[in-house]
Formats: C-alpha cells, structure tokens, sequence
C-alpha cells in the first residue's frame, strides 16, 4: 500500500479549483492512493473551501470511491443482466470462496479486492470478469482458478 | 494541423483526404471494441501488424482498429478489403494463415467465415450475413468502418458536413424547425420530440446556456451509447455542435460513465483532434460560434443517469435528482437554461441535418420516426448491436436479426428497457416496435437494452434481480422508492425463498402502483416495472412459487436441490474437493452423495462436473 503523501494530494488539488472541481479532485485521489484517507478529505474541504460534511457525502455517495484502503488488485465480476442470465452468480462464489472476502472486501494481505459492477456493457461475452482492466469473457467458476493462478504467479507470490 | 476557418477548407480537407484512401485499397478491419478487446482482438491486432511486416506487406496494407459493428457474438471480427471478407472468431493462432492464405493468395479461409445455421451455407460477405440484412444501419453506419482515433477518417465520410450546411445555410430556426418536424424523440428512452426540447431551451431567457450528452448507460445488458462513442465518437460531437448553434449555448459537457474507459480515451482523443481542426473553440470553421464540451466522468452511481441528478453530479455535487418543474430548460445546470439529450439523440442530429427531415421521417411508424438502436443480450443467438427500423415487429428483431435462440431453448419473454422496463411475452411476438406500442404493454422502449429469456429463465427471480439494482441505487432521497422498493424487494426475496404469502402478489401490486405513482424522479417511477409485467404476464409462476413451493425454472435457490445422478458420476471427486459448504461426499470412484441439510444451492459443483451428473429438481 502506497502511504499518505501530502505532496501527491496537491497535485491533485492543483488540477481543480471551486465546487463543481470537487469530485475530480476525489477521483484523482482515489486514482492515486485507492482510497479516501481521511487527512486527504479534510485537506479537500479546507483548500476547496467546502464543508467536510459534503466532501464526505460525496464521498460515500458514488460507488467509486472507498474510505477504506484496497488491494494492490481490483477483480470487478460484471453483475448486469446478461452475466447474471449467464451465470455471474457461481463465478463470483467462487471467487468470495477462493479469496475469503465478498464483494467490496479487501483479502488481508491487500493483494486483492472483489468488486461488483453492474454492467460494463460487453453482455455478448457474459459472465465478465475484469482484472486491473484486463477484461476476461465468457467466464467459469472453473476459469476463477486459472485466472487468480495467473495473477498470483504475476506477483510471485500467493493469495 | 490547420484550423479550418471557412466551409470551404471543410471541403478542400475532405476532399484531400478522400484522394489519400483509393476505394479499392487493401486493408483489414479490426473490431477494436470492448467486447472484441475481451476476446483478444488486440493481440490479433498487434499479431497482424507484425506478421504483415515480416511477409514485407505493412506497405500495401492497412490494418484499421475500428468500432464495434455489433456482432459481438462472434468477436474477434476481422474484415478484409476490398473484397469484404468477413471473418469471425479469428484467434492470435488464426493470423498467420489469415495473411499467407486470404493476403498473400486471396483464398478464403472456411474454419473463420460465418455459417449460416439454417442452410449449413458458408457465409463469406459482411453484407450477406442475415444478422445485418434486416438491420437499418444509419447511426452505426460508420462503425466497424472508420478508425475512431481519426477525424479524417469520419470527415472523409461526410463528416461535419451537415455541421457546415447548419452554420452556413440555416439559421438556429431553420434548425430547430427541422428537427422538429424530422419527428426525432429522445433516445434516451422518454421519448420527448427533440426539436420541441431545444426550442424550450432556445426561448428560455438568458444569455448563459448549457447542453449536455447524458452518456451515463448505465442499464444492466445496454451498451447502446458505449458502442457509438467508442466508434463514431464524432457523430456525437456534430450533433452536440449543431444543437449548441441551434439552442444558442457556449458549453457542453458529456457525461459518461467511469465502467466505460475505452470511450473516454476515444472521446478525449475526438475532442482534441476536433479542437485542432477548428471545429471546436472560438469560431467554429470561421462562422463565429464559439462553443467547447468537457467530459465529466461519472463515479458509479445509476442515478445519475437522471437528468437533475446528472446535473448535481456535473456540478460536484452528490447525484440526487431534484423536483421538476423547473424543468432543465429553464433552469438547469449552475441555474442555467440547459438542454440534455441521450448519445443517440446526438449521433442523429447530423443526420437529419444533412440528409433533411424528410429522409429521417419516411422510416419508422406515424409517431416513432426513424432508427431504433438495441443491445440483444441473454439467452439468444445473435448477441450485439443493431440498428433497425422503427415498427419492426419483436418477432423480426429477435428471430430475423437475432438469429432466434439458442438450439433446444425456448423464446419465454423479451425484457425491453432494463430495471425501469418490463417484459414482452410470446404471446406478444407481433407488436412493432415503437415508444406507444411497447408502452401500451407495460415495458417502456428505453434506451435500447433488450434480454431475452428463455424457459431457463425464473420471472420471479428476473423481478426480484432488477429491483435489487433499482433498490441499491436508489439515492434515498424521497421515501416512496427508498422505502418501498425496499419493501417490494423483501417480498420478492421471500417469495424466492420459498417463503411466499397467500396475499403478496396482491401487496406488490398495489404498493408498486404507489411507488410509481409517488416518487420524485424516473428511478422509482419506473422500478416497479418489472416487477408488474412479470405479474400481468407470468402471474403462474409466482403462484407455483407461493403456493406450490416450486419454481419451474428451476432457478429460486430455495426452492430447488441438487442431486447426483449415480450412474453418469465417475467419482472423480472435483464436486467433493471444491464444494464450499462440504455437502458432497463419497469415495473415489464412487458415486458421490449430496448432504441436502448441508448444500448451499450454490451451484459449483454442477458447473465443475465434467459428466453431467448432477442435476437440479
């Protein structure tokens, strides 16, 4: 996990100024730290000049923030219509079985966080598992293996 | 780069770049799209480029990422030119005999052209593939055709044509008045007349006025607006542009959702080059208009696909939708007059422009004009992209277009419009598709978002997922859909569960009647949907969930057991070994056993079962 680092927090809040810059400056947080710290937040509201209450109801209103620090490995399962029809339901219990953490969780290690998303719009190729970006159709509970296999050996290291 | 300053240099630029692309140059298409990308169709790429430097052919061909033509099925789509080869499902392995074979010999490759299942025919022509013959490609038309990284390509193609002809030829009226009189509606899934939106924007006092591409897609199983600005992401800018001269405004914004990066790059990309070129900024092409877009991506949150709350959203704040009136056209983003319409509203403006209203207007039905643009998704053949004509019948887009369903599989219903939307029985098979018809049978047209599902498919199960969604996403703002779909979803749980009422389909359809009548915006007004159609049309399959404890699809976990058939299991122990609640025992070797009071229903172990030998009842 990269620590809380003033320096790069002011980069970010140099891109934005004024209200209406205030959910780019969390983005760009989030992008950089995946997560919200909270001295990041407080430091928002006071540069922006905003309430520390609406920086945090923003922050926990949009699913893509977290206040809470995630896995150096993001595992989206796409939950939307098409992969749910499809099976999304059994790759995901396999993936909470093999990573011992549900959806939103973070594994102990901070190797891994599984998310759910609800659609990513590629329901041809259903279910839908996306890993750091890296997309992967047509998905089974048995294909959860071989893909945490292939990140892990990826990391050298196991989960 | 050489702004162009005058409709002229439009024409001198197109014109030179038409020169530079002979029509019968030899290139290869490939579909650069999110889905093909999640079949690999970057390594086939990057393997075609490289193969195609290593036979010494780079210089006699060009290799074009494109957009998505839609047959998303089939993906990675490769075509080649000027023969229009199609070929599908091409892997990394399949390259280099692609370029030794069809390249270097012009042979055609059997294993990698389409078959047609009916005949048994092969299928070597992209235009001969049933899955476009009924197809209206207006919209989509440049997609899988241009490389979406590069503005000539689209000008080449008539692109800001129509954009010179509204600065030029037409005053904002003439503008406004074609649009309107084009019939076009609001593809976002209202409905509202297009032109008679912009003319409440344009008659708005003030001298600050806002549009915005609403791009946040966010239904489950749509990828309409995805597909159209990750491959014709100009198309949406003409449009933009042109409303922007039409309503009189200085700014625009696109909001898109972050789930879609690859549109975002490609619509970064598009508004640069369309700034370099003059077609964005001060004067556009030397008319006077100034007018830019900024891209605001959204942070996940479905709502925001409402236009007040989208609007909140733009202005950094939380995405909770507000009462209207005041409509956005008075008063809008920042308390501006604002006009919002969805991507494929945009991507047609140009259209209409150019060709007249007129051209628009003698396709569709008396009220419906025009293309309509569906996602096909679930239990069907053809998955993908379409654009057909207003007024096709459900039977043609499913079976004609979409290939029917999968062999052995029933047609059940067709869930048109997502979580706000409902479900088109069989019965119904012959309504055309226009925003009236599909109203009048309790879905709406939405946005395009079409699932189809078969008798696998659990009704019961299909309402209570997309209430779970509308029930998750809602703000929580106003108790009616805070606190009633909450309800309606505890209901439809326990009826999944086994544990229905005598009385609660009575109690889902009067308090989803409530909560559509009494929410503050479209989310709650429209969420009950699913739950009513799937009543009016499937009302036996929640009795044989409340009364007979059965579910016929064998779907509703709480309802079902799995079993092992004794005789097709080898004992191979992977259901045992990976059986998350330790329910499934034996020896190896032997038939194995599940332990029912310990099954979770889960599933795995059918899924894993190389044999077949598990069953559900």
């Amino acid at each position: 996990m990269v620590d809380f680092e003033p320096t790069k927090l002011a980069e970010a809040l140099a891109k934005g100024q004024g209200e209406d810059s205030l959910m780019a400056v969390l983005e760009e947080i989030q992008t950089q730290y995946r997560y919200l710290p909270q001295d990041a937040m407080i430091l928002v509201s006071e540069r922006l000049g905003l309430p520390l209450s609406q920086v945090y109801s923003v922050a926990t209103f949009y699913h893509a923030f977290s206040l809470v620090p995630r896995g150096e490995h993001t595992i989206h399962v796409c939950t939307g219509t098409a992969c749910h029809v499809r099976g999304a339901v059994q790759v995901l219990n396999r993936l909470q079985t093999r990573l011992g953490v549900g959806p939103g969780g973070t594994t102990a290690d901070r190797q891994f966080t599984l998310e759910t998303v609800n659609c990513l719009g590629c329901c041809a190729l259903g279910p839908v598992v996306v890993l750091d970006g890296d997309y992967q159709g047509r998905m089974t509970p048995k294909m959860v293996d071989r893909l945490l296999k292939r990140a892990t050996t990826q990391l050298g290291e196991q989960p | 780069m050489i702004k162009m300053r005058t409709p002229q240099a439009l024409v001198a630029q197109r014109q030179k770049m038409r020169d530079s692309m002979d029509p019968r140059r030899r290139r290869i298409r490939v579909c650069d799209g999110t889905g093909c990308r999640a079949l690999g169709s970057r390594r086939v790429l990057d393997r075609l480029c490289e193969t195609l430097r290593e036979a010494g052919l780079s210089g006699e061909i060009e290799v074009v990422p494109t957009g998505c033509p839609g047959f998303c099925e089939l993906g990675p789509l490769v075509s080649i030119d000027p023969q229009n080869i199609a070929y599908n499902m091409v892997s990394v392995d399949d390259v280099p005999v692609l370029v030794a074979k069809t390249i270097a010999q012009g042979e055609i490759i059997d294993g990698l052209v389409f078959v047609d299942p009916v005949t048994g025919q092969p299928i070597i022509h992209e235009g001969e593939l049933p899955f476009y013959a009924k197809q209206m490609r207006r919209v989509l038309e440049l997609n899988g055709q241009i490389d979406p990284s590069r503005i000539e390509d689209y000008i080449a193609h008539d692109g800001y044509a129509a954009l010179s002809k509204a600065l030029y030829e037409m005053t904002p009226e003439e503008v406004i008045h074609g649009v309107k009189a084009s019939g076009l509606r609001g593809r976002g899934g209202a409905g509202f007349n297009t032109g008679a939106k912009w003319r409440f924007c344009r008659d708005a006092p003030g001298e600050v006025k806002y549009i915005i591409c609403n791009a946040d897609e966010g239904d489950p199983g749509a990828f309409m607006d995805r597909s159209i600005l990750e491959g014709n992401p100009h198309c949406v800018l003409e449009g933009m542009i042109i409303g922007a001269y039409a309503i009189g405004a200085t700014q625009g914004y696109v909001y898109i959702r972050n789930e879609y990066p690859l549109a975002v790059q490609n619509l970064k990309i598009a508004l640069e080059q369309a700034h370099e070129y003059g077609l964005l900024g001060e004067s556009i092409l030397g008319s006077g208009l100034g007018f830019d877009i900024e891209i605001r991506v959204g942070s996940g949150a479905f709502v925001c696909g409402e236009e007040t709350a989208l609007m909140a959203s733009i202005q950094g704040e939380i995405g909770e939708p507000r009462p209207r009136p005041p409509y956005p056209a008075q008063s809008g983003l920042w308390g501006r007059p604002t006009n919002i319409n969805n991507v494929k509203t945009w991507a047609n403006v140009p259209l209409i422009v150019r060709n007249g209203p007129d051209w628009f207007a003698s396709v569709g039905t008396e009220n419906s004009k025009g293309t309509m643009i569906f996602s096909l998704v679930g239990k069907i053949s053809n998955t993908g992209l379409v654009e057909v004509p207003m007024g096709i019948s459900l039977r043609e887009l499913i079976y004609d277009v979409g290939g029917g369903m999968p062999v052995g599989k029933e047609f059940k219903a067709a869930q048109i419009g997502g979580p706000s939307g409902g479900c088109i029985p069989k019965e119904h098979l012959n309504v055309p598709i226009d925003y009236e018809s599909v109203t009048a049978l309790g879905a709406i047209m939405g946005s395009g978002g079409l699932v189809v599902c078969d008798e696998d498919t659990c009704m019961v199960d299909l309402a209570r997922y997309f209430l779970n969604f509308t029930q998750e996403e809602s703000c929580g703002k106003c108790v009616p859909c805070r606190v009633g779909t909450r309800a309606m979803l505890e209901t439809l749980e326990r009826i999944c569960a086994g544990q229905g009422r005598d009385g609660d389909i009575e109690y889902l359809i009067e308090l989803g009647e409530e909560v559509k009548r009494s929410s503050l915006c479209a989310l709650g007004g429209t969420a009950p949907n699913p739950v009513l159609t799937t009543i009016r049309y499937f009302r036996e399959e929640y009795e044989a969930h409340i009364y007979e404890r059965r579910c016929p699809a064998k779907v509703c976990k709480g309802l079902i057991t799995y079993h092992v058939v004794a005789e097709l299991c080898t004992g191979c122990m992977i259901c045992a070994r990976n059986c998350p609640a330790g329910a499934v025992y034996g020896e190896k070797g032997q038939p194995h056993v599940i332990d029912l009071s310990l099954c979770t229903r889960c599933g795995l172990c059918k899924s894993l079962c190389n044999f077949d030998a598990i069953v559900v009842r």
